[in-house]
């Protein structure tokens, strides 16, 4: 046992450094169900057992064909006449033995006619390839079961992806480009009596030289408010003014010449952002607001009650801000003061935790629900990750193909561009009509392609006439979509696999940010969008 | 790293035990029929296909374990193996009438020779030194005598990934912008300063870089002429005990031995999912090139999936000047009465050069003199001297040639000499 944990450790050490052991047991603990082992569909899949998602099961009710082998590298020509679930099951499985892979040999169409609660058990269900109306049919189920479903498609040279999910918090969103929370502006009083603890003009040439440029900023920013009435600098001149204002505190040596002081050009080079005023993200705002936070009950997920904690954190103890983050940014300062400092916002980002503590205890309590339900680290990093929190709700695919819901503004905006992406979100609903039309999707034999185009173009009509939208879509699509008779090209599929398994992580790990909801890959031009259906 | 061998159109395929009904349906439609969207010279052919048969495969390393979260070729048994290897071994008996050649050697153990033969080349290279050198290898071949034959021109698919961000190119090389044209693209690492490291450390990987830089010459723990492997987990434990010890001097928080491992080996995270994407765009130019079925990419895509899904494109530009991929000599701007050490530190630290060691000679009163050179102990002592001295004091003359020789590019480099004063 002490041997496969350290074996894991290692085997799975570089994606570990990107979302935790937490992350990663969230994965080891998800059931994830694939319908249709096409490429597409395998290649996600891959993604998913080499990083060690605890089980999958392929649905597929499918015979294996020559032309299936062609472009899935988890298919053999020895499989040729099973099914195709059972035969990519085993090709996968080899991936990785710590992976507990399943199939049904089953079309989705049986089992949501005979079994549909058969979906309930899923962490998500990627559909891959799937009908409309298949698509539409398991949408339904899984919304109404909570199950979040991802439906990825790639047709000929386009990769298509929807995310369904009702609801979808996210604490540990890991953005890009955080803005420190320094509070310069608002310093608590904590670290006033810090920064009261140095004397810049007193102290000797290497205590001044490796004094951290917060302090720096600090004590410069305590005398200018002395002089300017209480007022931050606020425009382009006051700035510039206040650095010039820092730079006059460099120590010049016997002969006036300003010394070497590092520290004091990070002072003045972090002035701009040093400034940014503490303020509640807008995103953040909007989930203050939301029903979710505004009505507590014994059955909210603990992400509301955390978050209505901070909600009553903010209008008491923290005085209109979030719970202080704690951690600050390396800089040039010498060991001693650095951690000194840091440890000032540590020590507050503790006693902010703790005050949301008793809030998310009197919330529980509230409900009758036990203090113990939500963990003290589990609070500690909500706190920590307070101004990133993000929650994600896509529509459901009901709302996306109702007449009367349809996002018309959106389609009809994007298609002022008639080669924006957005045409080929059109074209695959053609392509959908096409295939309910006549059963089978257009030029898919080499005879068909002429007079499918116009059939096709029947389908393009009905399409638009039916939701009312007023736009072009060029001949040119037309013909394409014909010309790519269905095909499913490998190396399509496989960015699909990359991006389509990336969504499914982020599902359940619920680390990242996922996107909402319509995701158009184009290889012709290696372009892609995100559109909100 | 996959290069291919011949064209896609080719052969008969009936009757063949690598052939099967509907093998290439959905690869076939793109190759038969017209459409509105294809290259300009794309002409549809009913042709047999073979797909592609001929890759020739080079890599220096074997399998480590910690390969086995994302490059799917490789097994735990593979373990220790060379990847090239194993890779081909794999896809020439998944693919049936693939014919993979592996290479286990770098890939400057080839000269240009070995890369002429190829009608692409498709890299997911490490390092951006690795890739300077293969660009300029294949710079090299453009060539003839000084004048560009487009003939001659491979083209490069070049892709790589960090985490959840990567990015896929297409380089034709002396035609469009290659890895040195872009150079400012990929900004230098920078390390921590040696101040920081040895008196004042603040960060629990500042004590790592202690025990890694100071402490292991001097304590020589496992003998001494034993260099830290960061793949030795008795020399990755030495180390992170070791920095426990500095953090607690300090009382800095956080040193683990997973920080321990990453900041030794510097090891940038990965996972599947990224390199699939990134690994299929390459593809997908690959098959574009080779078929002219499309027009590919033009000519630098960058994809990053932290927050949603985020693509961009663009057309990098070529630089008129490039060192690597024209044959225009670069001029250097310098006072007679400059150093050499001068010279060097702008070759070093140019965002243009971004020279790693370079060894420079030249031509000084009829014969071929070494100014200096770091790489050989005995030349570099012999040579070390003249970095303090000038220019002038070197007789060296006004418009005249240095030839700079660098691990980042694979033949020297020729430059001119301009005095300012």
């Amino acid at each position: 046992m002490a041997a496969t944990k350290a074996s894991k450790e290692q085997k799975y050490d570089r994606q570990l450094r990107l979302w935790g052991d937490h992350g990663q047991e969230a994965l080891e603990n998800a059931h994830i169900c694939l319908i249709n082992a096409t490429a597409t569909g395998t290649e996600i899949l891959k993604n998913l057992v080499l990083p060690g998602i605890g089980a999958f099961t392929i649905v597929d009710g499918h015979t294996v064909t020559g032309e299936d082998v062609g472009n899935n590298f988890f298919l053999s020509n020895n499989s040729i006449g099973k099914n195709r679930a059972q035969a990519a099951t085993e090709l996968l499985q080899e991936l990785n033995s710590d992976v507990s892979g399943n199939f049904v040999e089953e079309s989705p169409d049986k089992l949501l006619d005979n079994d549909p609660e058969f979906f309930h058990r899923f962490t998500i269900v990627i559909g891959v390839q799937l009908p409309e109306s298949t698509c539409l049919r398991l949408g339904s189920v899984l919304w109404n079961a909570s199950v979040p479903f991802l439906v990825c498609k790639t047709y000929g040279l386009l990769g298509y992806m929807r995310l369904v999910v009702q609801e979808h918090t996210v604490i540990e969103s890991h953005p890009d480009n955080a803005l420190e929370d320094l509070r310069l502006d608002q310093p608590f009083a904590e670290f006033q009596n810090h920064v009261k603890s140095y004397d810049l003009d007193s102290m000797d040439k290497k205590d001044h030289s490796h004094t951290p440029w917060i302090i720096i900023v600090a004590k410069y920013l305590e005398k200018w408010f002395s002089e300017h009435n209480c007022r931050l600098p606020k425009n382009y001149k006051e700035k510039e003014a206040f650095r010039q204002f820092i730079r006059e505190g460099i120590l010049k040596n016997e002969n006036g010449v300003p010394e070497d002081e590092e520290n004091f050009e990070e002072a003045i080079k972090n002035v701009n952002t040093a400034l940014n005023l503490t303020k509640i993200p807008s995103t953040v705002e909007d989930l203050f607001n939301s029903e979710q936070c505004n009505s507590i009950t014994s059955q909210s997920p603990s992400f509301w009650v955390m978050l209505r904690a901070v909600k009553e954190f903010v209008h008491n103890e923290g005085n209109g801000s979030l719970p202080v983050r704690g951690t600050i940014p390396d800089m040039i300062a010498d060991s001693q003061k650095f951690i000194n400092l840091q440890n000032v916002y540590r020590e507050k980002a503790l006693q902010d935790a703790a005050a949301v503590s008793k809030h998310v205890e009197c919330l529980l309590q509230s409900v009758g629900k036990p203090p113990e339900s939500i963990a003290e680290k589990d609070i500690k990093l909500f706190c920590k990750n307070a101004s990133f929190l993000r929650v994600v709700r896509c529509r459901s695919l009901a709302e996306e193909y109702s007449v009367d819901s349809v996002n018309k503004d959106e389609i009809t905006s994007c298609m002022d561009n008639p080669d924006s992406e957005m045409v080929f979100y059109l074209m695959l609903r053609a392509v959908d009509r096409f295939y309910q039309q006549h059963s089978r999707y257009p030029g898919v034999y080499n005879y068909q392609v002429e007079e499918d185009i116009s059939k096709l173009k029947l389908s393009v009509n009905s399409l638009l006439q039916e939701y009312s939208f007023n736009v072009n879509i060029k001949d040119d699509y037309i013909h394409e979509f014909c010309r790519y008779g269905a095909a499913e090209p490998h190396t399509v599929s496989a960015f699909l696999g990359g991006s389509a398994a990336q969504e499914a992580i982020k599902i359940i790990s619920h680390q990242f940010v996922p996107f909402n909801n319509t995701f158009i890959y184009n290889a012709m031009s290696q372009t892609s969008a995100t559109l909100q259906l | 790293m996959a290069e291919t061998d011949e064209p896609m159109v080719v052969d008969g395929g009936n009757g063949s035990t690598c052939e099967w009904d509907g093998r290439w349906n959905h690869i076939k439609k793109f190759l038969e029929r017209s459409g509105p969207f294809t290259h300009p010279d794309f002409e549809p052919s009913t042709e047999a296909l073979s797909g592609f048969r001929n890759l020739h495969v080079v890599d220096m390393d074997t399998i480590d374990i910690s390969n086995l979260n994302r490059q799917f070729l490789f097994r735990s048994k593979d373990v220790g193996r060379p990847k090239a290897d194993v890779a081909a071994d794999f896809i020439n008996s998944r693919i049936p009438g693939c014919r993979a050649v592996p290479h286990f050697k770098k890939i400057q153990d080839f000269d240009e020779t070995f890369y002429r033969q190829f009608h692409i080349i498709v890299c997911g290279l490490d390092s951006i030194v690795a890739r300077r050198w293969l660009n300029g290898v294949l710079s090299l071949l453009v060539y003839e005598d000084g004048v560009l034959d487009p003939r001659s021109i491979i083209p490069v698919i070049d892709g790589g990934t960090e985490g959840f961000k990567g990015n896929a190119r297409v380089i034709l090389p002396g035609m469009t912008a290659c890895i040195d044209c872009t150079l400012e693209l990929y900004p230098p690492q920078i390390n921590f300063p040696m101040c920081t490291i040895a008196s004042m450390p603040r960060l629990p990987e500042h004590c790592v870089e202690f025990v890694r830089v100071l402490l292991w010459p001097k304590e020589k723990p496992f003998g001494d002429d034993v260099i830290l492997d960061g793949d030795d987990p008795a020399h990755i434990q030495w180390v992170y005990q070791k920095s426990l010890e500095r953090a607690a001097e300090f009382n800095i928080t956080g040193v683990t031995y997973r920080l321990t491992q990453g900041v030794v080996k510097r090891i940038i995270p990965a996972v599947a999912s990224t390199n699939a994407v990134i690994a299929a765009a390459c593809a997908t130019e690959v098959f574009k090139i080779a078929t002219s079925a499309y027009t590919p990419l033009n000519n630098y895509m960058v994809f990053n999936d932290v927050d949603g899904l985020y693509t961009y494109t663009f057309e990098a530009e070529r630089k008129e000047n490039c060192s690597a991929c024209s044959q225009i000599p670069l001029d250097l701007h310098f006072s007679s009465s400059s150093k050499l050490q001068e010279v060097l530190d702008y070759l070093t630290e140019s965002a243009s050069l971004q020279m790693k060691s370079p060894a420079v000679t030249a031509t000084v009163e009829g014969k071929n003199k070494t100014l200096y050179l770091q790489s050989v102990a005995s030349i570099e002592q012999r040579t070390r001297p003249n970095l303090s001295k000038t220019l002038k004091e070197l007789g060296l003359t006004d418009g005249q040639e240095l030839a700079v020789a660098d691990v980042t590019t694979p033949q020297t480099m020729l430059f001119r000499l301009c005095f300012t004063s």
